[in-house]
């Protein structure tokens, strides 16, 4: 490594331990920040000689991350973004602090992944899905969809990692020569009925989709979710046991199997690791306080609200909204979510936005109480389980309350 | 109206539902509920001729390229064109609106719109993002728009086209004027789930179909504390 990357990597690691003593962050970010600074080629400088694998995707794309790096563990230390800073700024902190490691999985927003394939030159891209999120500034989804099939189409050494369920992501991954398929499903298909290709109508019946106008269609995946399981591209059929709620994330867990079988690493060695998996970052976090369960779910974006709503069991829930940067400032997205799955569910409803909430479960027929706080909302359940479902910076307000628990 | 039920056509989803669209849908059907109207709904794809007998029809938000395929959709269906001659009601939203007048711009071209509202749109400088409100126009006896506009157009009124309202935060139509309406066409940056913030729009909406001077009070609550919180916050 250059001197001057030397001297970066040692600042940026400096700079990401103060940031944690001081209690002004978990030092993700502000280290890569700081480092790029001194060294813009850091990130590049830190990948050289390490096996990486980047993943990608609206949804899903950092319980998929923390399930590959317990994967890929099995081989050796991994560095990884486990906080979910997934900006290079993210990625050069993670990589600056886990020192020498001969793997790294990356989480890696949607609009950076073109460049972080071009800077940390990965092994592995895994791509989860596209949808709708925050539009008043993302870019739209045909318009990610092509920004990544240009960046793979310039790597054709990088084994690509894809969504056969996923329109766009099939679309996008065909940039590549090297594409290992996997179903996850897709239960948010409303960004997926016109085809990237060709324009024409997708159609969809029984699991598979196909182009009405040209051959774009399902490919046929090598990994895939049956039962509780995960069934391998030899056929084998693996039981699956996590710690994690729902369907979505077996889907996860077939991704982070077929992740870490491009880097030699099999199922069977794989499995009990990811096992281990609990929460990340406070997502599915468990909390008992007061005689009360709380458990928290994140939902970001209308794909996520629905997998929440599958993951949630039928308890009392408490669902936040607030409009802040991160989140969007537009809630029109609240329409595209069908509330319907938490009809008969006692309904609490809170968060900056709570308003733009209770006209759309009104709405949607779904009876509600609103609390000004948390701890309003605790004493409003019995004892028992409370779900909690909220978007991004009502996640981390709730988290907060609960001593930003992981 | 044309059945007894009364019929809400949706036009074509599968290109113009950028953002929540489907709100508007939901919430005149609900409120028609609210008063013992019967409704059906019809979401209208693209590849489907456009019926010409319903009694509303609403259009939503979109990108260039399906808001340019869609108004050329619709010019060559002529289903729309018929229902308006008709005496239709018409909810246009951002995009939707746009291609309702004479000529828009997508993709950096010219494209022909509908010309059912006198008007025509072209590209602002900057993007309009954020917080909308306005004084709508005293002869619709509304209360203040309020909404959340996305759009990068700046939309000119001819002598045809009343302005919906005047903008008295953000910018809609160029700072000044917000929407249009003729008729029973309104037409409105205020993107999305408009109706959400704006059910006095959706009962207008739902008079001008039937054909009553009033409806039945509904317990607007929540949409009230709503409203009070947006047009607070949109300042001015």
């Amino acid at each position: 490594m250059p001197l001057r990357a030397k001297v970066a990597t040692s600042v940026s690691k400096t700079a990401a331990a103060l940031s944690r003593a001081a209690g002004r962050g978990d030092g993700s970010v502000i280290g890569g920040w700081i480092g790029l600074k001194i060294d813009p080629e850091l990130l590049s400088h830190l990948a050289t000689g390490r096996a990486i694998a980047l993943v990608s995707g609206t949804n899903g794309k950092t319980t998929t991350t923390r399930l590959a790096a317990a994967a890929l563990g099995v081989l050796g230390p991994v560095a990884t973004n486990s906080f979910g800073a997934n900006m290079p700024t993210g990625h050069t902190s993670a990589l600056a602090k886990a020192g020498q490691t001969p793997f790294a999985v990356l989480e890696v927003d949607e609009h950076y992944l073109p460049r972080v394939i071009d800077e940390t030159r990965p092994r592995v891209v895994a791509l989860l899905n596209l949808s709708r999120d925050q539009l008043d500034r993302a870019k739209e989804v045909a318009m990610m969809a092509q920004l990544w099939r240009t960046a793979l189409a310039g790597h054709p050494d990088v084994n690509v990692v894809a969504n056969a369920d996923d329109p766009m992501v099939v679309w996008a991954a065909y940039g590549s020569q090297k594409v290992t398929w996997f179903s996850a499903g897709q239960r948010w298909q409303d960004d997926s009925w016109v085809c990237p290709e060709s324009g024409d109508p997708i159609e969809r019946a029984n699991g598979d989709w196909w182009c009405t106008g040209c051959p774009l269609r399902r490919p046929i995946p090598q990994w895939r979710v049956e039962d509780e399981g995960v069934i391998d591209p030899r056929g084998d059929w693996h039981l699956v046991k996590l710690q994690l709620p729902g369907t979505v994330n077996l889907g996860n867990a077939a991704t982070a199997l077929a992740v870490a079988a491009e880097f030699g690493v099999r199922p069977i060695e794989a499995l009990p690791r990811l096992s281990t998996v609990t929460s990340i970052a406070g997502r599915y976090a468990q909390v008992d306080r007061d005689g009360r369960n709380i458990r928290l779910l994140l939902a970001k974006n209308p794909a996520s609200w629905l997998e929440a709503f599958d993951m949630a069991e039928q308890a009392p829930t408490l669902l936040s909204i607030n409009a802040r940067d991160p989140d969007g400032f537009d809630t029109s997205w609240l329409y595209d979510v069908d509330f319907a799955p938490l009809y008969g569910r006692p309904v609490l409803i809170t968060g900056e936005r709570a308003y733009d909430l209770a006209v759309r479960l009104e709405v949607n027929g779904i009876p509600f109480q609103h609390v000004s706080t948390f701890d309003e909302a605790l004493r409003t359940v019995p004892p028992g389980r409370l779900e909690v479902i909220a978007n991004y910076t009502a996640f981390q307000d709730i988290r907060a309350e609960l001593d930003r628990v992981n | 109206m044309s059945t007894e039920a009364l019929r809400i056509v949706w036009i074509y989803p599968d290109l113009l539902s950028t953002y929540g669209d489907r709100g508007n849908l939901l919430i005149l059907a609900r409120r028609a509920a609210l008063r013992g109207i019967p409704v059906e709904t019809y979401s209208v794809r693209s590849d489907q001729p456009m019926p010409s007998t319903a009694d509303i029809y609403l259009i939503g938000g979109g990108e260039d390229g399906p808001q340019a395929l869609a108004a050329q959709r619709l010019i060559n269906d002529g289903g729309l064109h018929r229902a308006v001659n008709q005496g239709a009601s018409v909810l246009a939203i951002c995009a939707g609106y746009q291609l309702f007048g004479h000529s828009f711009f997508a993709k950096g071209a010219k494209c022909p719109g509908l010309g059912l509202l006198d008007l025509h749109s072209d590209r602002g400088e900057t993007r309009a993002v954020g917080e909308l409100r306005g004084d709508i126009d005293p002869r619709l006896g509304l209360p203040p728009l309020s909404g959340f506009e996305n759009h990068g157009g700046r939309t000119h009124l001819g002598p045809g086209a009343n302005p919906l309202a005047r903008v008295t935060a953000g910018i809609g139509n160029d700072g000044q004027t917000e929407g249009a309406w003729a008729g029973k066409i309104l037409g409105t940056y205020s993107h999305g789930p408009a109706l959400a913030r704006n059910p006095a729009i959706a009962d207008l909406l739902l008079r001008w179909a039937i054909g009553a001077d009033s409806l039945a009070l509904v317990d607007d609550t929540w949409t009230e504390r709503l409203r009070a919180e947006r047009l607070a916050a949109a300042g001015a």
